[in-house]
């Protein structure tokens, strides 16, 4: 509901399973961790100490679909996988937006960038207690590349029009062979869940593998190397994980994480009745909140504290329909087309958006103003030399004069823009039904756009509807959208600039770029892949960005601030910009009260 | 004698509401689609006769209010300055009546904006777009209730007067058109109609949709009393002297009906303005900026605006003077219809 995630590039993680009556039997029953020594084969992160036990409720906007990483899509079986359940080789840290070690203890990338050796911890165990070898890695790779598997991470593994080749030197070592190199380079590991082959080799074998691993499976069917394992499955209401007791991260102190012994998803489908739910104290953590229920929420505060982690990844556009017009188009678009595919009407209408009012109006200025797609909460990939133009109508009206557009005046001796052939300039922009801060945006979009003599149409509709409009019928003329990215790196949104994009939205899959300036985007995007050097893929993406601006294919709003709550109770709770945000450090999360807490 | 002067009644307190809202250009104070970008939230603002040091004024004044530092929806008055209020004051454009180009307004204030009912999500006056709204609902709920009784005594009429197929074809099509789940085919309808519905455009949509949907009961009423008007001694004598179908019904059918097309427009009309806010609420009515009631509270769908912004609930208020004016109206309609028909016709009781 919240938008439109169109970016996905799907991520993933894979758990193996095992016979795990044993595995609940062994569970040490005290709740004070016992002290290990820290070695380099289990990671130690940084963070506050916390204390055993505890169950942290969190809501979930939807049941998952599934708990099989390799056919995941759908946002909340993402984010019970990807939070809480599996674990990737080289995992992004959500809060520092960098590489770090994950399973894989250290790596080593060839002077050609073509070759990555990684080094796998040893005494790695699946949360069945089956220990984790390289096998387990090649079994993912084959799967995850495997065409009848139609796996969502297959895409990412094929670069440069060739899969991933990994070979096995020894248990703890593989290395991946690429043909071409691959700008994000390690990020590509991040997501990719490691399945255990003992569980699903059979499967596999069956040729059922992307039925293996539903809600419905029982707990001990299942393993991952998170640091929750499945518990139990109540349709309809709630999905219950356990502490894996083999988990590989451990505190500074050396106590094995996670703290918690439980963590529950709650069904909560509205987004209205999960602030009720956190209100009344039956979920620990919110996020997602939206900044009307933020303030109502921080205005109440009862025991509980909300928090504002600043802008995400989150950017909300106005673009017009620049697709050519076909036999099939209604001749009334096709002649607001010509409009749209005016360069200078699109500056002008960017140059007319009061984007402060936007962020000021529909995020209670918990939100950013935008002039590219890049958002501040992307710490390393924005184009600083981007000019931030501040509203100016009278720049709007030279641009509009400039391009053969003039004023009469109305019926009601109010001014009205029209195009060379004395046709009135009005226009509809589409909106998401569900989503009223797009529905705002809109609404201002249409208000600015009457002092410039445009008479602009908001229509809100349902969201599949939409999609179906800009993507497949292109019968639309404007449209208010936003997208996420999942990564700080430009690589995941590759689908929203290269013009055979599907999500190139303005213009989707093209089969030659339309424009030239579309051709130089492209050739950008793809120097941005696979230059070398971060500096190099930098000045690539910052070319993108300066003809994204000159050309304003996609006119650029604002970017939400990510906004989210916890009890006081929760220590070690830093909301993240990056999904998921209250979930991404779920083994270092703890109660500070824990004993009160078992109790519940 | 008493009925009559509770229906007079009834009708003076309903043109006055009318005319209330017919002027809304003239007693609004504002433009309904204009935005005030720095006051969104505002809560009702006050009028004050006496000062911060207690000096009485003649005038009535109000202090300018802003934005607390740091907060999205705290204002607070500066109350160095007081600000009378103007009446009489030229302002935005408007057509009085719809005819009459004019720019005077009831009061105002020249150098700050006013907002005696607060302002919406926009920072666009409240009691402007209520009093605006007025006019889209109430007209929709004039004009449907119009239409359907048109088609009511149109349909109802044939039915009832000439029986046979044509009374039973006609009755069956009222009876499948209560039955219709209406809701749902409306949203199937929208999904037909071009992607940007013009407010005018949408506006006589909406009254088509009342008007198809409202037809089937007024018609079945008329026909009732048709029925039974069409069997009575004058008509039948009318008819041996050689008097036409159209010379009947127009002569000595319809006039019968008369009390009960009456009662019946003293309840449609609020169930068809109520009707309009059910649309608008749900999306499907007049698109925005224009104000109607249905879209001002269709606000009220956000949890945090049915907690923090109790202004935006009086919407729902301006309508109940409206709809006990309508009810009070139909009831002594009823009434009266009664006390009449015992009077004239023993033989028949009221329907």
């Amino acid at each position: 509901m919240k938008m439109a995630r169109l970016s996905t590039f799907g991520r993933w993680f894979g758990r193996g399973l095992l016979l795990a009556s044993a595995i609940l039997f062994s569970r040490p029953a005290s709740a004070i961790p016992t002290q290990e020594k820290i070695t380099e084969e289990s990671l130690a992160v940084p963070g506050e100490i916390g204390q055993r036990g505890g169950r942290l409720v969190v809501s979930l906007r939807a049941e998952p679909k599934t708990l099989n990483p390799l056919i995941a899509v759908d946002a909340p079986s993402r984010e019970v996988i990807l939070g809480a359940m599996q674990a990737d080789l080289i995992h992004i840290n959500r809060s520092t937006q960098l590489n770090e070690p994950a399973l894989a203890k250290s790596w080593e990338v060839s002077a050609d960038g073509l070759q990555y050796t990684l080094t796998l911890r040893k005494g790695l165990k699946f949360s069945d207690g089956q220990p984790l070898d390289a096998d387990d890695i090649l079994f993912t790779f084959r799967v995850s590349l495997d065409e009848s598997v139609h796996a969502t991470q297959r895409d990412q593994l094929i670069v440069g029009g060739k899969p991933i080749v990994a070979r096995k030197v020894d248990a703890h070592t593989v290395v991946f062979q690429l043909v071409k190199t691959y700008g994000a380079g390690e990020r590509l590991f991040d997501g990719l869940a490691i399945l255990p082959r003992h569980l699903l080799e059979k499967p596999y074998a069956e040729g059922k593998l992307s039925q293996a691993w539903t809600l419905a499976t029982p707990a001990n069917q299942w393993a991952g190397l998170g640091p929750f394992r499945l518990k139990e499955y109540i349709p309809g209401q709630r999905l219950v994980l356990e502490r894996n007791p083999y988990y590989w991260k451990k505190d500074a102190r050396g106590n094995r994480l996670p703290y918690l012994d439980e963590l529950v998803f709650l069904f909560v489908s509205n987004a209205e009745a999960q602030v009720l739910r956190f209100q009344s104290g039956e979920t620990d953590l919110i996020s997602r909140l939206g900044a009307e229920n933020f303030l109502t929420l921080n205005r109440q505060q009862r025991g509980f504290t909300m928090s504002d982690a600043g802008p995400g990844l989150e950017y909300n556009f106005l673009f017009f329909n620049l697709n050519e017009p076909g036999e099939k188009t209604p001749p009334d678009l096709s002649r607001k087309m010509k409009w749209f595919r005016e360069v200078k009407f699109r500056q002008a209408i960017s140059a007319a958006i009061d984007r402060d009012a936007i962020v000021r109006l529909v995020y209670q200025g918990r939100g950013a103003a935008l002039w590219g797609p890049v958002t501040p909460g992307n710490r390393r990939w924005a184009n600083v030399s981007l000019p931030h133009p501040a509203r100016s109508p009278d720049r709007a009206r030279a641009l509009l004069k400039e391009a053969g557009f003039h004023w009469n005046s109305g019926p009601n001796g109010e001014s009205v823009l029209v195009d060379s052939d004395a046709k009135p300039v009005e226009f509809s922009i589409l909106t998401s039904s569900s989503n009223t801060d797009r529905t705002k945006m809109a609404t201002l979009i249409q208000d600015d756009l009457k002092q410039l003599g445009m008479r602009v149409q908001v229509v809100p509709m349902e969201f599949r509807s939409l999609i179906d409009r800009v993507t497949q019928t292109k019968e639309y003329e404007a449209c208010v959208l936003g997208l996420v990215s999942f990564d700080a790196d430009p690589t995941p949104d590759l689908n929203v600039w290269l013009s055979s994009g599907g999500t190139h939205l303005w213009n989707p899959s093209q089969t030659h770029p339309a424009t030239p300036w579309e051709a130089e985007i492209d050739s950008s995007m793809q120097l941005q892949l696979s230059a070398p050097s971060y500096q190099q893929r930098k000045k690539a993406f910052d070319r993108v960005q300066q003809i994204l601006a000159d050309n304003q294919p996609m006119i650029f709003l604002a970017s939400p601030d990510i906004l989210v709550g916890a009890k006081n109770s929760i220590g070690n709770f830093h909301p993240a910009v990056l999904e998921p945000y209250v979930l991404w450090n779920v083994e270092q999360l703890y109660f500070k009260n824990a004993a009160e807490n078992t109790r519940q | 004698m008493i009925q009559r002067r509770g229906l007079k009644r009834w009708l003076l307190a309903l043109a006055a509401l009318h005319g209330v809202v017919a002027c809304a250009g003239f007693l609004a104070p504002y433009d309904p689609a204009e935005q005030d970008r720095e006051r969104p939230y505002l809560p009702p603002m006050k009028i004050h006769l006496v000062d911060r040091k207690g000096v009485h004024h003649l005038r009535p004044f109000f202090y300018a209010v802003r934005l607390r530092d740091g907060s999205f929806d705290q204002f607070e008055e500066s109350t160095g300055q007081p600000l009378p209020l103007q009446f009489f004051m030229t302002g935005a454009r408007y057509r009085l009546l719809g005819l009459v180009p004019t720019r005077l307004h009831l009061f105002g204030a020249p150098t700050s904006r006013i907002h005696l009912l607060g302002s919406d999500a926009y920072g666009r006056d409240q009691l402007s777009r209520i009093l605006y709204g007025g006019q889209i609902s109430l007209l929709a709920g004039l004009l449907g209730a119009g239409l359907t009784l048109f088609l009511g005594v149109l349909v109802g009429a044939t039915a009832g007067y000439y029986g046979g197929w044509r009374d039973g074809l006609f009755m069956r099509l009222a009876e499948l058109f209560a039955a219709l789940p209406w809701l749902y085919l409306l949203f199937a309808l929208r999904a037909f109609l071009p992607l940007a519905v013009s407010p005018v455009r949408a506006f006589f949509l909406i009254i088509l949709v009342i008007g198809a949907v409202g037809w089937a009961r007024p018609a079945r009423l008329v026909r009732g009393v048709v029925l039974s008007a069409r069997e009575r001694d004058f008509v039948r004598a009318a008819r041996g002297f050689g008097a036409t179908d159209g010379y009947l019904l127009r002569r000595h059918i319809l006039p019968e009906t008369s009390s009960v097309i009456l009662t019946q427009a003293a309840i449609l009309v609020p169930q068809f303005v109520l009707a309009e806010m059910t649309l608008s609420f749900l999306g499907l009515g007049v698109p925005e900026p224009v104000p109607t009631w249905g879209n001002l509270l269709a606000s009220l769908q956000q949890y945090s605006v049915l907690l923090s912004y109790w202004w935006m609930y009086v919407p729902a208020l301006a309508i109940v003077p409206f709809f006990l004016g309508y009810l009070g109206l139909a009831s002594t309609l009823h009434q009266d219809a009664g006390i009449g028909k015992i009077e004239r016709t023993s033989s028949w009781n009221s329907w």
